[in-house]
């Protein structure tokens, strides 16, 4: 498909020299819906991944009733699911379905493509001093895969066995067996196909994102010049190309599987007496793909969050960002090694203890990468000037989610600890809390920090102490205690826990998780009123609302096509010139030349 | 929009900024990212085709067993033909090669033809696998499944592996008829009437003494050909795997043939001649010599080793 579109864009590459006068004229659809502009493309990830979280939000908040008041029935739960909540009272399947989509959802749709999708796409192009990405039109093809994937994992909400509950990580034999449960019918069908047109969307943007940075970089912009977000945004494409076909190789196999009568994933089985004909596969081959792309897929959630991070961290503390050259190798370290630990996610698969120690020892190394990128985060905040906007309490939350998760990181990455806690509510708080939270925290960071830049109108800072403030605490509300269930036994995925006298005790605390969720989704409230509002209401914003060195405010408010007018910026030194002495303001953007005496540092 | 970067006059460092560090078009590394990650797909997918066969490696086929025909020519020609097919398919390479030196001269004409030869090369390589495909579904030697579901073959006094026809038929009979379809009672029958015996597929080729083979024989089946679910090639993992990689790289070189074929008729369409350089040959040409390469691989694990 590339050649193709290449073949009309090469046109452009080598004659079109002037870019102004070759575009068609702007209605509403090349302005809207077919963009080729990466700042639209940016806004239509950013809506896209705004619907897809609040519907996985609101699946987390049903789920989280049953957890709380098990098999108790509640009106609203009978309106939402109809047949799947007889008297209000959830269903044990559509528990699971709820459960597994709630997943898949939050990982790919808004974690990934509505995060980095949305910032690589608005802050790639504007931030290395670039027109636009290498190709718009893979860039729009980009969207749209992941706008059709997106329709097709909602539609498949509604299909009448009910939607894929094999679990995020679709599991074979239950995602392989298309009678083994409701929702291992046309539900998984509908999942595989939607996560394929995925896996197309998240190749053709990274593709684009990396050969953008690298040869599209404006005059002066060299690789130790660029903002951390932008070596966040590169190294998050490159571990999406190398992994994301392992997923899809992982899908094509388990498809074989249900439809065509292979046996990759499927050993022996009975079903209902009567033995399939499938022999000899092993579906812990499948846990092997799978998680190879599954750990580099937490990276590739929290590594555009951290560079967020550092950006919005570094300006609003007034300081330079603390060991820039540690933190591009740091991420670069942890982009090598989540290739080399995927088996820690698989330690009671039956693995060969030895071959366990060596993840152990792998998965332990990454501690030191993070404890280098935590440390520069809390060293650049150490005596800085600190502003408190919305978007820095986000980022500082994310610094304090970071260490939190990561810390029960540690006990789990170590085979011999992780066994006993293992497929509890220990982890689901320890990946809610360094990845999810980590993530969305720096996916709002970046939502408050880049709102002027995609809109020219700033959001409503009180509102927006408000959603931080009730986020965070609910946040916390919610994970913290998971640890002490964890640590209790009770494991995750459960329908209920009513059969298991040993966990009746434990009933008061999952009252207190549910009701913190439900806090935690009404606070968001706050955050899309604020959003929409602003968006059209919102005060006007200046160019540089934030005093920032970066390039993408010394563009224009209003947007157009190419970015800036005229000639494009040059370069002339690193992101990070504040409070540097002697200078007459807090901060030196990138395109001032260095003065008289003035050392070049980068 | 790339243009700025690549009219960029070469000043300051390679990595400064306003340059192509690489040397290359954005095109152009696009395509080779996208056969990183395609690389990592046929990666997943052998990985997973060595895990399953170290697991049964004592009972994997051995393909110079099964890959033995060739056409218009009798008896056992282990590998010959994959071996022809591999070597057009390298040779389809060698052709788009000298395509893209061709556009790096400008040379029109010579573009044309060495791009039509690589389109024939393709096809040769595409109608070679519908043949071996062919073959591979409908068997050769035959072979049956015991109640412990493995697939055993059918051996001579000397431990050698012989038809069901000339079991059935006696050796005689010369024909390769491998088209007839068998019952199990006709194997029960014809077995016990010589010293056959049972073979374990793999390299060793354990065999099943008689007596214990006439009692394992009561309970199985004939099994003739391939298909997802069993194959007389012994494990049906085997035949899985063969589906699946070799059409999943068939199917990439369906995808690169269509593609060069669009890529020629713009060649004579004079499309490039008029852009001044032929940048779109060497990119398909990359992929060209990308699905060349995997198949070097899927050769070598698959047929070889």
């Amino acid at each position: 498909m590339s050649d193709i579109q290449s073949a009309e864009t090469m046109h452009t590459d080598t004659h079109d020299h002037s870019h102004d006068d070759h575009h068609h004229e702007a209605n509403f659809w090349n302005t809207y819906v077919f963009s080729q502009d990466h700042k639209m493309i940016a806004k239509q990830f950013l809506l896209t991944g705004i619907v897809m979280g609040t519907i996985g939000m609101m699946m987390s908040v049903l789920f989280r009733l049953q957890l709380a008041w098990p098999e108790q029935g509640f009106p609203i739960l009978e309106k939402l699911l109809g047949k799947w909540a007889p008297d209000g009272v959830m269903d044990s399947s559509i528990y699971l379905a709820l459960v597994t989509i709630h997943g898949t959802i939050m990982v790919f749709f808004v974690l990934t493509a509505g995060l980095s999708g949305t910032f690589s796409n608005l802050l790639i192009p504007l931030q290395i001093g670039a027109r636009d990405m290498a190709s718009g039109f893979m860039n729009m093809l980009s969207y749209w895969f992941f706008f059709v994937s997106s329709v097709i994992m909602v539609i498949s909400l509604f299909v009448t066995s009910g939607p894929a509950s094999a679990g995020w990580t679709v599991y074979p034999p239950l995602s392989a067996l298309p009678q083994a449960i409701p929702g291992s019918g046309a539900g998984m069908t509908l999942w595989l196909v939607s996560m394929t047109l995925f896996i197309v969307s998240s190749l053709l943007g990274a593709l684009n994102y990396i050969v953008t940075v690298l040869n599209l970089r404006t005059k002066g912009m060299s690789m130790t010049r660029l903002p951390l977000t932008i070596w966040a945004f590169f190294v998050t494409a490159i571990l999406g190309v190398l992994s994301f076909p392992v997923l899809l190789s992982a899908a094509l196999l388990l498809v074989f599987d249900r439809s065509m009568g292979t046996s990759f994933y499927l050993s022996d089985i009975f079903i209902g007496g009567e033995v399939l004909d499938h022999a000899g596969g092993s579906p812990v081959l499948f846990q092997h793909l799978f998680w190879f792309l599954g750990h580099p897929e937490v990276y590739i959630i929290l590594l555009p969050a951290l560079g967020i991070t550092s950006e919005v961290i570094a300006t609003n503390s007034r300081k330079p960002i603390f060991g820039y050259r540690a933190m591009v190798g740091s991420i670069l370290a942890i982009a090598f090694l989540s290739f080399i630990v995927w088996g820690h996610h698989m330690f009671v698969t039956g693995m060969n203890p030895f071959l366990g120690s060596v993840f152990t020892f792998t998965t332990l190394l990454i501690a030191i990468p993070s404890a280098v990128k935590a440390f520069n985060y809390i060293t650049t905040l150490w005596k800085g000037n600190i502003r408190f906007t919305p978007a820095m309490l986000f980022s500082i939350a994310l610094v304090s989610t970071f260490i939190t998760g990561g810390l029960t990181g540690i006990i789990l990455g170590d085979s011999a600890l992780d066994i006993n806690v293992h497929d509890t509510y220990f982890v689901v708080a320890h990946f809610h809390i360094v990845m999810g939270l980590s993530a969305i925290f720096g996916m709002f960071a970046g939502i408050y920090h880049w709102f002027p830049r995609m809109w020219g109108r700033r959001m409503n800072k009180t509102m927006g102490y408000f959603h931080f403030w009730l986020t965070f605490i609910s946040a916390y509300g919610v994970f913290f205690p998971m640890h002490f269930l964890g640590m209790a036994g009770l494991p995750r995925r459960y329908y209920t826990n009513t059969a298991f006298p040993m966990f009746d005790d434990l009933a008061d605390i999952n009252i207190l998780i549910s009701n913190f969720a439900i806090l935690g989704a009404i606070a968001q409230g706050i955050f899309f009123f604020n959003f929409f509002y602003s968006m059209f209401r919102g005060k006007r914003s200046a160019q540089n609302p934030w005093k920032s060195n970066t390039l993408e405010w010394t563009a224009p408010v209003e947007h157009i096509h190419g970015n800036w007018p005229g000639e494009l910026p040059t370069v002339h030194r690193w992101a990070y010139d504040y409070s540097k002495p002697g200078m007459d303001e807090d901060f030196v953007p990138q395109t001032i030349p260095l003065g008289p005496g003035e050392e070049e540092t980068h | 929009m790339a243009q700025e970067a690549a009219m960029g006059a070469p000043e300051g460092k390679l990595w400064g900024g306003g340059r192509q560090p690489l040397g290359a078009s954005y095109g152009k590394l696009m395509m080779w990212f996208f056969l990183l990650s395609d690389a990592l797909t046929f990666s997943g997918f052998l990985t997973a085709y060595g895990l399953m066969r170290f697991k049964y490696v004592e009972t994997w086929p051995v393909a110079e067993d099964v890959f033995t025909h060739f056409p218009f020519i009798h008896g056992d020609q282990p590998l010959l033909y994959v071996a022809l097919m591999t070597f057009i398919l390298i040779m389809s390479s060698v052709t788009m090669v000298l395509a893209v030196n061709a556009g790096h001269e400008n040379n029109k004409k010579s573009v044309i033809w060495w791009m039509f030869l690589t389109i024939i090369g393709g096809f040769i390589f595409l109608g070679s696998q519908a043949w071996e495909w062919y073959h591979f579904i409908s068997g050769d030697k035959g072979a049956v499944q015991v109640a412990d579901g493995r697939v055993l073959y059918i051996g001579d006094e000397a431990g050698t592996q012989i038809t069901l026809t000339d079991l059935v038929h006696g050796p005689s009979a010369g024909a390769h008829g491998h088209h007839e379809k068998f019952n199990s009672e006709q194997i029960q029958t014809a077995f016990k009437q010589g010293d056959y015996v049972l073979l374990v597929p793999g390299k060793a080729k354990e065999a099943i003494p008689h007596s214990t083979a006439v009692k394992m024989l009561e309970k199985a089946e004939v099994v003739q050909g391939a298909n997802m679910v069993r194959n007389e090639y012994g494990n049906n993992l085997f035949a899985n795997f063969f589906f699946f990689i070799t059409g999943f790289h068939g199917f990439h070189v369906f995808s690169g043939v269509i593609i060069n074929i669009i890529i020629f008729i713009n060649v004579i369409m004079g499309t490039y001649a008029r852009r001044g350089h032929y940048d779109m040959v060497e990119k398909v040409g990359l992929y060209w010599h990308f699905v060349d390469l995997v198949w070097v691989f899927v050769f070598t694990f698959f047929y070889l080793v």
